[in-house]
């Protein structure tokens, strides 16, 4: 007993005590006459058999206190050192279901739950409406929020697409920031880093505030952190800009995957943009935010809102309807919140279920040992261990191997994250587009703590469970082999069962997205990236608009084609599916007489484009002509060239060649129709929904400043990229020139996708591995409880198919029934499952045809090695050894 | 005395002790059960100390090693708070049965 706890330390305490308590006798035997023999035989006769004595006091020690907690823990460790591989194998399981867990809980925590970098977020919201381009207000709408409002302390709006050159020193820098109301930082509650941020006290009218407020990272990468640069004039697009503050380094604004450079207020936003959006109540550029005054609900202030739309409803009918509000909490693209916390919530749960899987495993193998350890715990139980101080002491070496696991999970996660944070899969982004930090932080390592309690728990409490029900006498009399009887080997199967079916469900949702994301590469994009290298550049950054940058854009793709090697070559604004561009631009009938928001028939993407763009885009034209140079500012009615979904949808399926229609007030005439492809970017790609309408001009009908410059050639990225640039750069000298292949944005679009695919191929892998674990566990342990059965059976002539079938038969069997049972819980997980992948669908043949290769695939890995040692039974060592 | 019937009387016999001698060592209180009950008490002496043990698990003793007046090391027991009203509470149960006993045996 002593040897079996590990309490040298208690015995040689009691030890002390008893010896003490003998020689204080025998000196007082000696005091009353006794010889020092007679005396001390005296001592021990009355003082009682000293093991069982030491036995009975440890045993009440131990009953209670924390002392015994220690002893506990130190036992549990021996145990652990005795059978490594056991203690290995649970915490390796463990670490890698708790270290996936904390994975996702560190983006969940990053994305979710962390708060913004203001003051009292919690009473900070955007205002949205609840139809018709989600997020975006007017300026002249937002005003009216403010002004007539009772429910809100105040709101700011801002302009979160703004880029514009930076020219400092005699370099121009291509940066990205936000237009933002004078209110906006003393709204937010933030302090500058340096110098002062701009109030609505220094607003007076257009262009009277021309402040800049600049990023800390901007402030490092271009001004090297230098405090003088407060006060000093920069250039804005060719404007003077003076820079009045450093915002703190941990400030980003409000959205979490978005990082500006800058910040100017709104006043001043016809000098960055190049256009007026100050008066018009049809262009809705900005998003509005809002903090709601003390005890105010979410709900009053919606119907305060709400309240006021119908007013400006009223009294706008041309352009303020259906305008009705809502409130959604800033920091994910205000609609997009909901996308990606289905998203993230989806993927913690299917990382809860790995850590279930673990857990159950775990719970079977410790259920196998604790079965084996019934003699043990019987014969203590027998000595005088109380029962609840076995459970303790089960529980400890459980909670201890669970906390172990977690820690080693946590060190995984800690890593793994740590290089997340590293690694940017975003090239380029929309711009400024960055995926946030994910820091460790308290919370983080309080769910650790808290998995891997709570899992040590789970999987400690069924086998302490056995021992509580242990029948001391008959488990002594028994062999270990009997004492695991039927129902103890059911809990075992059920363990291993359920096991297998969660594991089935996550290696079916790996599979599902796997498909998900092989349909998603399959998806025609309507334009051919291969090949093809963009060159962005805004002319305004140089002051350059107008006609004189359409005849840069020109000069620039004349030049283009003049490089050896290059097939095509033309401009876009805003490249698909490279993020930007115009979109939700109204369409109207040419005959309809009242073009106001609401009469439109549809609204619709636009991409000016010069001739020679759809070459060099490899997008194909079904019917009509494209443009030319002719297609200019003189020629009436513009021209426009659709694709299939507008010609549908605008013409109901007559030939679209011919039709006109309205946009901007202008007349159109479409001239020719193009496939369908999918648009957008990043953000609003909608790979796997509906093909949507999209219209493309003529550039020189439609000139902007900023345009991509798209050109099909067979060199290698690196040389025409190299050319390019110094093609550029002779052209428009000094500006910046983003050069990238196309296939870059296409990957930045497929991102969230291939995110899904990959967090859920991870997750299914290590179910795999936690399926191959438990089966192996068992079959192993089934096998080597029944070596002596397997070697009669051997010498008795059994053939070698009835050896595997009582070896291994039972996990297989389980196998089975888990995976049919995963199966069709699988077939129900569509809905969890599209929260997570675009186009999910677990009743995919394919899906469920690869489940159960895999399974069977498995089962074969993970028995194939306890099966071979039945076979390899030899009876006659065996019946040797017992 | 059979030892089953002493387990509850001896944890009062020890709170007893202990509350009349102070600070006293196993042995010492050993001594003092048997020389109190003048003899009547006779146990293995090594009894006890399960008994203190348990005690001092249930917070009714505390115990610190110090030295004899003979110079040997020894762990001694004294009375905690929570052990003086324990003392109490037995003390009345004792009473009650003693008194209840005695009614019997008048009765019969």
């Amino acid at each position: 007993m002593a040897n079996l706890i590990g309490r040298s330390q208690v015995d040689r305490e009691l030890d002390a005590e008893f010896e003490a308590h003998i020689a204080l006798r025998t000196e007082d035997n000696i005091a009353s006459g006794m010889t020092p023999q007679e005396a001390r035989r005296d001592a021990l006769v009355r003082f009682g058999n000293p093991v069982v004595m030491k036995e009975r006091t440890a045993g009440a020690d131990m009953a209670l206190g924390i002392g015994g907690l220690w002893r506990d823990v130190r036992y549990a460790l021996r145990q652990m050192r005795r059978s490594p591989g056991f203690a290995l194998t649970a915490i390796i399981t463990l670490a890698l279901g708790i270290g996936a867990n904390i994975v996702v809980f560190g983006v969940l925590n990053a994305i979710i739950l962390d708060p913004l970098h203001v003051a009292d977020p919690e009473s900070l919201y955007q205002i949205n409406h609840k139809e018709w381009m989600a997020s975006a207000q007017s300026i002249p709408a937002y005003e009216d929020y403010k002004r007539r409002n009772t429910t809100f302390t105040d709101m700011a709006a801002v302009y979160g697409m703004s880029g514009v050159g930076l020219r400092w020193q005699n370099a121009l820098h291509s940066i990205s920031g936000y237009d933002v109301t004078g209110n906006y930082f003393d709204m937010l509650g933030v302090q500058p880093e340096l110098g002062r941020f701009f109030h609505a006290a220094d607003e007076h009218g257009p262009n009277s505030a021309p402040y800049i407020v600049l990023s800390d990272r901007l402030w490092h990468n271009v001004f090297n952190a230098d405090p003088h640069i407060l006060g000093a004039a920069v250039e804005v697009n060719k404007h003077p800009f003076t820079v009045i503050g450093i915002a703190p380094p941990e400030f980003q604004g409000t959205e979490r995957f978005y990082w500006p450079d800058y910040w100017i207020p709104m006043v001043n936003e016809e000098q960055a943009e190049g256009w007026d959006f100050h008066h018009d109540r049809l262009v809705t550029p900005v998003s509005v935010l809002g903090r709601i005054r003390p005890g105010v609900t979410a709900r009053q202030a919606t119907d305060d809102l709400n309240r006021i739309a119908a007013d400006l409803a009223r009294e706008y009918p041309q352009t303020d309807q259906d305008q009705s509000a809502r409130l959604v909490r800033p920091g994910l693209e205000g609609d997009e919140s909901e996308m990606i916390y289905k998203f993230v919530f989806g993927i913690m749960a299917l990382a809860g279920m790995v850590l279930l899987a673990a857990c159950t495993n775990l719970a079977s193998l410790f259920a196998a040992r604790a079965s084996d350890r019934t003699r043990e715990l019987a014969l203590r139980a027998a000595l005088g261990s109380s029962r609840g101080r076995l459970l303790r002491q089960l529980l400890t070496e459980s909670v201890l191997v669970a906390l172990i696991g977690g820690a080693a999970g946590m060190g995984g996660a800690g890593l793994l994250l740590h290089f997340l944070n590293r690694y940017d899969p975003l090239y380029g982004g929309d711009g400024g587009e960055t995926l946030p930090t994910i820091t460790l932080d308290w919370k983080i390592f309080a769910v650790a703590a808290g998995l891997s309690l709570a899992s040590g728990l789970l999987f400690g409490l069924i086998p302490a469970r056995q021992a509580w029900s242990a029948q001391p006498i008959r488990s002594i009399k028994n062999t270990p082999v009997a004492t695991s009887g039927l129902r103890r080997f059911a809990v075992r199967d059920l363990l291993l069962g359920a096991q297998i079916a969660i594991c089935t469900l996550l290696v079916a949702s790996s599979l599902v997205a796997v498909r998900s994301m092989q349909r998603l590469l399959a998806v025609p994009l309507g334009i051919d990236p291969k090949g093809v290298t963009l060159a962005n550049q805004d002319l305004s950054m140089m002051g350059i608009d107008g006609n004189d940058a359409l005849l840069k854009q020109k000069a620039m793709i004349d030049a283009a084609m003049q490089i050896p090697g290059v097939t095509a070559a033309g401009t876009v604004n805003f490249a698909p599916l490279a993020g930007g561009g115009m979109q939700g631009i109204p369409i109207y009938r040419p005959e309809a007489p009242d073009k106001h928001l609401g009469n439109e028939v549809l609204s619709t993407r636009i991409y000016p484009v010069s001739t020679g763009y759809f070459t060099a885009a490899g997008t194909r034209l079904l019917s009509g002509r494209s443009f030319t140079w002719a297609d200019d500012a003189t020629r009436k009615p513009f021209a426009a060239i659709v694709n299939q979904t507008f010609a549908r949808k605008m013409f109901n399926g007559a030939p679209a060649v011919g039709q006109k229609f309205s946009m901007f007030g202008d007349l159109y005439i479409v001239v020719g129709v193009s496939e369908d492809g999918k648009y957008g970017g990043l953000r609003h790609a909608n790979l796997g929904g509906e093909s949507e309408p999209a219209l493309y001009t003529s550039s020189a009908q439609m000139v902007r400043s900023f345009t991509s410059l798209v050109v099909r050639s067979h060199l290698p990225q690196n040389e025409i990229a190299a050319t390019l640039q110094r093609t550029m750069s002779s052209i428009a000298p000094g500006l910046p020139v983003q050069i990238s292949p196309w296939q870059y944005a296409v990957n930045n679009v497929m991102f969230p996708a291939r995110t899904a695919a990959e967090a859920l191929s991870i997750m299914g892998m290590l179910a795999a591995m936690l399926a191959i674990t438990g089966i192996f566990g068992m079959a192993a342990y089934s096998v080597s409880k029944r070596m002596k059965e397997l070697g009669i059976r051997v010498a008795l002539g059994a053939r070698r198919t009835q050896l595997l079938r009582s070896a291994v038969g039972r996990p297989l069997a389980l196998l089975a029934i888990g995976s049919v049972l995963g199966i069709l819980a699988a077939l129900t997980a569509t809905p969890l499952l599209s929260r997570i992948v675009v186009n999910a669908n677990s009743r995919d043949p394919l899906v469920l045809i690869g489940v159960v290769v895999t399974m069977i695939l498995l089962g074969g890995i993970a028995t194939c090695i306890p099966a071979r040692r039945a076979l390899s039974v030899n009876p006659s060592t065996l019946m040797r050894e017992e | 005395m059979a030892r089953n019937d002493l387990q509850g009387s001896l944890d009062l016999l020890v709170l007893k002790t202990l509350a009349q001698r102070g600070k006293l060592h196993g042995y010492g209180v050993v001594q003092h059960i048997q020389i109190a009950s003048d003899e009547l008490l006779q146990v293995e002496e090594g009894s006890i100390y399960p008994a203190l043990h348990r005690m001092e698990q249930s917070g009714w003793i505390g115990s610190e090693w110090a030295m004899t007046e003979t110079n040997r090391k020894a762990k001694y027991y004294r009375l905690t708070v929570a052990g003086r009203k324990q003392l109490k509470e037995a003390e009345e149960s004792f009473e009650l049965l003693v008194k209840g006993v005695r009614a019997m045996l008048r009765y019969a």
